[in-house]
């Protein structure tokens, strides 16, 4: 049903437009690439706040307070040029094994900001001043920096198509990653 | 002119090396993509309290001294993986138009970055415009590097 979906979409003229034009998908993926350094860039900042490896005479809050709308403000933009790069080829990004990783890790990165925001940062201020935070905020940070080098560098991954359900023999497990179905005696 | 150095730089082994693998290419520029996240967040930090965004209720100067070794670190990884990039497709670069802004701007964008916005941000000068004016700079001189160093590989 997904399949069928995605080939709907990537059949329609805005998709098909999109993968053709000279201009405006690399500008578009340019876009999606220096959002990312926006917002990777600045929850980084934060991040080494959290783990104590810096900026420690700067109170957490400052970061979770006056650097996250940045943050966020990245990662809106990065995320909506991300969605028009993979509605110009929908079939091709849901059958990459890079993209699907790519997913799995951005679903990590999720969760974590959504435990450090609903847990470890309601009882900022009892360690608001810390030079090194207290573990669990620490944690999150060091999962964060993961998350998002994962994301990273999966997203640019996905640009090579050395594991493509096209490109067969595959071990089994890449397949099995990928979600190809390979007919049998067929190559 | 410069084209028989541009061809030396593809003969280096380090340019046959990577044009001999599959996978060091690409490893090589995720680890430049994860250098130019670190190089975004430690210029943003101390350009957008410039001008008057972010971290304001710290200072420049602290902002700036306590950014700097990760500022360092982003460029050195940055430069040790931009360089075998260059090397292993440098030809292609010569003729390559967004190669050459980058190229140019980029020195710039150091110089100005150490020499200029670091004296400016620690002198902590209360002339709101000059420190608006010193990051809107670094913004942009950075803005045209980042840019014009993806464009390499559209054009």
């Amino acid at each position: 049903m997904i399949e069928s979906f995605l080939e709907w979409l990537g059949a329609t003229p805005w998709s098909v437009a999109l993968l053709e034009s000279l201009y405006v998908w690399p500008l578009i993926e340019s876009v999606h690439v220096l959002t990312i350094a926006l917002f990777v860039g600045t929850a980084v900042m934060m991040d080494l706040r959290l783990l104590g490896f810096a900026f420690k005479k700067v109170p957490a809050s400052a970061f979770t307070e006056r650097l996250l709308p940045w943050t966020r403000a990245g990662f809106v933009l990065s995320f909506v040029t991300g969605l028009l790069v993979f509605y110009s080829q929908p079939v091709r990004y849901y059958h990459n094994v890079f993209f699907r990783i790519k997913v799995l890790a951005l679903i990590l990165a999720g969760l974590n900001v959504w435990l450090f925001h609903s847990k470890i940062h309601r009882r900022i201020s009892q360690w608001d001043l810390n030079p090194v935070p207290p573990r669990a905020a620490r944690v999150a940070g060091m999962v964060s920096i993961f998350a998002w080098a994962l994301v990273v560098v999966t997203g640019r991954m996905i640009a090579y198509n050395w594991f493509d359900c096209d490109l067969q023999p595959q071990p089994d497990f890449v397949n099995w990653l990928a979600g190809c179905v390979v007919e049998a005696g067929v190559e | 002119m410069l084209l028989p150095f541009f061809e030396w730089c593809e003969s280096t082994v380090i340019a046959s090396t990577i044009q001999n693998s599959l996978w060091l290419f690409p490893v090589i520029e995720a680890v430049h993509l994860l250098g130019l996240c670190l190089l975004g967040g430690s210029i943003l930090l101390v350009d957008l309290r410039l001008m008057g965004f972010g971290l304001t209720r710290q200072s420049a100067s602290e902002l700036n001294r306590q950014v700097r070794p990760w500022l360092l670190l982003a460029v050195i990884v940055m430069i040790t993986t931009g360089v075998p990039l260059f090397l292993s497709e440098a030809i292609k670069c010569y003729y390559n138009r967004s190669f050459w802004v980058k190229i140019t701007t980029l020195p710039l964008a150091l110089a100005f970055t150490f020499l200029v916005r670091n004296r400016i941000a620690n002198s902590d000068s209360e002339t709101a415009y000059i420190n608006a004016a010193t990051g809107a700079t670094s913004v942009a001189l950075w803005f045209v590097v980042a840019a014009a160093g993806r464009w390499i590989g559209f054009s």
